[in-house]
């Protein structure tokens, strides 16, 4: 009886696996003949290292990089910045009050892997990408706001007035809530992000954490560099060095 | 009951199909379309709606059905734009058949060349 059932499932597993072997390459032709590349996979998860010993104090050039790559008014347009202006990436100065050290650094969207913007969002707007970029699908954003309390580092923006002339790559709109994609866009067609390519001083290094032969993951190895508010457990994208 | 249904059914006929009062629309380059247009009228929403879930949550740009390829051909040569203007590609047919488009309260409705000389 025993024999009979070994061989029974024997030719179950064969012809299960004949039928994915004839199976697989018509499903890869139909992507094919669809023009589809595939799509972005959890082997990736792109991040960020901030050297605070290269970050200028006063200069701003990731931040105009980032208002201009993704149509961000940012103070340009409006004649200065208006109160309700999005602001996708900001440059905060710290100050060690007993020592007198002084600390420049770009604050923007931590990208966590555990991001609490996501668990709260009631229609599943907030998402995290399988390559670990947290993004906002406008299409379904009601624009309620939950996901500016709860993350941690105010890294959200909510568009309050109407927008026009949107940069046909970055589509943005009043009511819904939005904040820094790491330049999805650029991302997909293998550029890097505008504030990384645009700071003169190299101190935003991009680049993929879990390929260990990458650049990024070689100087996280070597050198001491912290996430802001390990202590939540977010596991954050961006790090700091020298903070 | 059935019979006079269909009788319903053909006199909503949209006049385009049958052919009288039809919406003159600024087709831009124009050219061959991803799919055959009598289709496409009917059909583009379901195409957009699908490459856009596609995009945004998966990261896959290169599809066919993608809006900006719309836009690319089919924009106005004369100012860029889908929208805008009573005989404007997007905007002409909507009004005609009195459907609001959502689109464009985010995505720009400029070709993207036109939109990047502009700035």
């Amino acid at each position: 009886m025993s024999n009979i059932n070994v061989q029974r499932r024997q030719f179950l597993k064969t012809s299960v696996g004949l039928a994915a072997v004839a199976v697989a390459p018509g499903m890869l032709l139909f992507e094919a003949a669809h023009g589809q590349s595939a799509a972005v996979s959890s082997k990736v998860r792109w991040g960020m290292l901030i050297d605070t010993a290269n970050c200028t104090d006063g200069c701003n050039d990731c931040v105009a990089a980032c208002n201009k790559g993704n149509g961000l008014a940012g103070g340009l347009n409006s004649g200065g910045l208006s109160p309700t202006d999005s602001q996708w990436m900001r440059k905060v100065e710290l100050k060690d009050m007993r020592g007198g050290r002084t600390l420049s650094l770009p604050m923007m969207c931590q990208h966590c892997e555990h991001p609490p913007c996501v668990d709260v969002c009631p229609t599943g707007a907030s998402f995290k990408r399988a390559d670990g970029i947290v993004l906002v699908d406008r299409h379904r954003c009601i624009g309620c706001r939950y996901c500016m309390m709860a993350c941690p580092y105010k890294a959200r923006s909510f568009v309050h007035e109407p927008l026009h002339d949107q940069n046909p790559d970055v589509p943005r709109g009043k009511g819904t809530v939005e904040s820094c994609t790491m330049c999805v866009q650029r991302i997909d067609r293998g550029q890097q992000p505008a504030c990384a390519e645009a700071c003169p001083n190299k101190a935003i290094l991009f680049g993929n954490l879990n390929d260990p032969e990458s650049e990024i993951a070689r100087r996280i190895r070597t050198v001491a560099s912290v996430q802001v508010r390990a202590d939540l457990g977010l596991n954050t994208a961006i790090r700091y060095q020298g903070l | 009951m059935k019979a006079f249904l269909f009788i319903l059914l053909l006199a909503a006929t949209p006049s385009w199909a049958a052919g009288s009062i039809v919406p003159k629309l600024d087709i831009g380059k124009g050219g061959q379309c991803v799919e055959d247009p009598q289709w496409m009228r009917k059909n583009h929403m379901h195409l957009l709606i699908r490459q856009r879930d596609e995009t945004v949550r998966k990261g896959i740009r290169d599809g066919k059905y993608s809006l900006k390829n719309c836009i690319e051909c089919h924009a106005s040569l004369r100012d860029d734009s889908v929208i805008g203007r009573d005989d404007s590609f997007c905007q002409g047919c909507h009004r005609y058949e009195a459907v609001k488009i959502d689109c464009f309260e985010c995505h720009s409705g400029k070709r993207k060349s036109a939109w990047a000389q502009s700035k």
